[in-house]
């Protein structure tokens, strides 16, 4: 019997998101709404809120006030087992790359074949297959990256998160992050990502979300926002100047 | 001098003789420590896990408590066991008193808090690092404790050997509620304890010499399993 598909995460709704801790509004009434298609790149200077942004989304921490919508049904669908995260350092467990994989897949409901199969599969794609028993925290810093990537797809979230995944690697090993990012994409994985380098904003970004001080300071298509920014502190951040 | 060789030299002997009397008491010694010990990790080690992960009020207190425990007077424990054991006692019916379960009863109640507090230490910290990677992945807390006790399985392996030394050495409980009666409920301490005081200074030295051997030996098979787990890198 065919599965019916669940309904769709999207379009995200964000209404007045508020984050505030030790009395500072560190996201200040945010309101946005995000649709399925488009890469979304969060950039902003440190500081701005943006890693906050994605754990507030993915819902590891809990905004003070506001709500966030998944979908069209309400009440908002439990979403995070069809959701994934790629953190800034990758957090591998004290196993072999294939555990890693294993241990999630596990708790995504698969057994036996299909889940050694699944797991190989993604370690193949990551370009992992010659570690694949390997400690996983013996593994260069890019590998490591790429095996929480792999770990993150092989769950084929609707929806993928990451937190400056290539912040300290190689341009080799950024390149290999960022293709297997528009690979996810291209088979239908929504992608929020979080950067500071402004060439990978340039070079995966279709919507952009600027970030300063807790606010969103502008919402709009990649190739207009670095063309002709709309707010001057975007255009400001673009020039590359402090903006304070 | 000469008569502290002579002794040594008798201990030895002994040892190497294999005598019977001796090995029943190193081995009922190692029966009640083994077991205390496994039912200490059965009970502490899940209670370390629980109290690294869940946030509950009281935790703090409980967390206090629990290390406080770890420095029960054994004296005390065998105090209010042998109370509770006692004929009068609100146990007595079960018969138990001066019985190797006992011993094993007021050694477990030494060993879970020790087991307990120091696996909730080395589990919190992995947890401090794993929490959100854990989070992500929507894990219920039964998985994520069942993660986390398995990644720090070599830590564990330190907390259950803690917690091992603290039963081999210890007296005060197990000679109150076991009596140290022959043949019965005789241990390598308590028999260390009652021959020193009887001048029968060879067969405690004997004894002395392997309970130090069995403890180098515990010793070092855990760490030589830890380097091997550091050289892989999964520790």
């Amino acid at each position: 019997m065919p599965e019916t598909p669940p309904p769709s995460l999207f379009p995200l709704r964000v209404r007045e998101l508020v984050f505030r801790a030790n009395g500072r509004c560190l996201i200040d009434h945010i309101s946005m709404v995000l649709e399925e298609g488009p890469r979304t790149l969060i950039l902003g200077p440190n500081g701005a809120g943006k890693s906050l942004l994605l754990r507030l989304l993915h819902g590891l921490v809990q905004p003070t006030s506001g709500e966030l919508r998944w979908g069209e049904c309400a009440p908002a669908p439990p979403a995070r087992d069809r959701q994934a995260m790629v953190f800034q350092r990758p957090i591998l467990l004290r196993r072999s790359a294939v555990a890693n994989l294993r241990h999630a897949l596990r708790h995504r409901g698969l057994r036996g074949a299909p889940l050694r199969c699944r797991a190989a599969g993604w370690l193949e794609r990551a370009e992992l297959s010659e570690y694949t028993h390997h400690p996983a925290r013996q593994l260069s810093v890019g590998e490591q990256q790429r095996l929480a990537l792999a770990r993150a797809l092989s769950c084929l979230p609707d929806i993928l998160f990451l937190d400056e995944p290539t912040a300290n690697l190689d341009p080799i090993s950024t390149l290999k992050i960022e293709r297997l990012i528009l690979q996810a994409h291209a088979e239908g994985t929504a992608i929020i990502m979080v950067t500071h380098d402004l060439g990978q904003a340039r070079r995966l970004g279709e919507q952009i979300l600027f970030l300063h001080r807790g606010r969103l300071e502008e919402q709009g298509p990649g190739k207009l926002f670095f063309k002709k920014p709309a707010s001057a502190r975007a255009h400001e951040f673009l020039a590359g100047g402090l903006i304070l | 001098m000469q008569d502290f060789m002579d002794t040594l030299d008798l201990a030895f002997r002994l040892v190497l003789s294999g005598d019977r009397d001796l090995a029943e008491i190193v081995l009922l010694s190692m029966r009640v420590n083994c077991l205390a010990v496994l039912i200490a990790c059965a009970i502490g080690l899940p209670s370390g896990a629980l109290l690294a992960v869940l946030r509950f009020p009281g935790r703090t207190a409980l967390v206090v408590l629990v290390n406080a425990l770890m420095g029960l007077p054994p004296v005390v424990v065998g105090l209010l066991l042998y109370m509770l054991l006692s004929r009068g006692g609100p146990l007595g019916v079960m018969e138990l008193l001066y019985t190797p379960w006992a011993m094993i009863i007021a050694q477990v109640i030494l060993v879970t808090p020790i087991v307990t507090a120091l696996s909730r230490q080395s589990i919190s910290e992995l947890h401090n690092e794993y929490d959100e990677q854990l989070r992500s992945l929507d894990l219920r807390t039964y998985q994520v404790i069942g993660t986390l006790l398995w990644d720090c399985r070599y830590n564990l392996l330190t907390v259950a050997l803690a917690g091992f030394g603290r039963a081999v050495a210890e007296v005060g409980a197990v000679l109150i509620v076991g009596g140290n009666i022959n043949h019965v409920t005789r241990i390598m301490t308590t028999t260390i304890s009652l021959e020193t005081s009887k001048g029968n200074l060879e067969l405690a030295l004997a004894l002395g010499i392997i309970l130090l051997s069995i403890s180098l030996l515990v010793n070092l098979g855990v760490i030589s399993l830890r380097a091997t787990a550091a050289r892989s890198a999964y520790a």
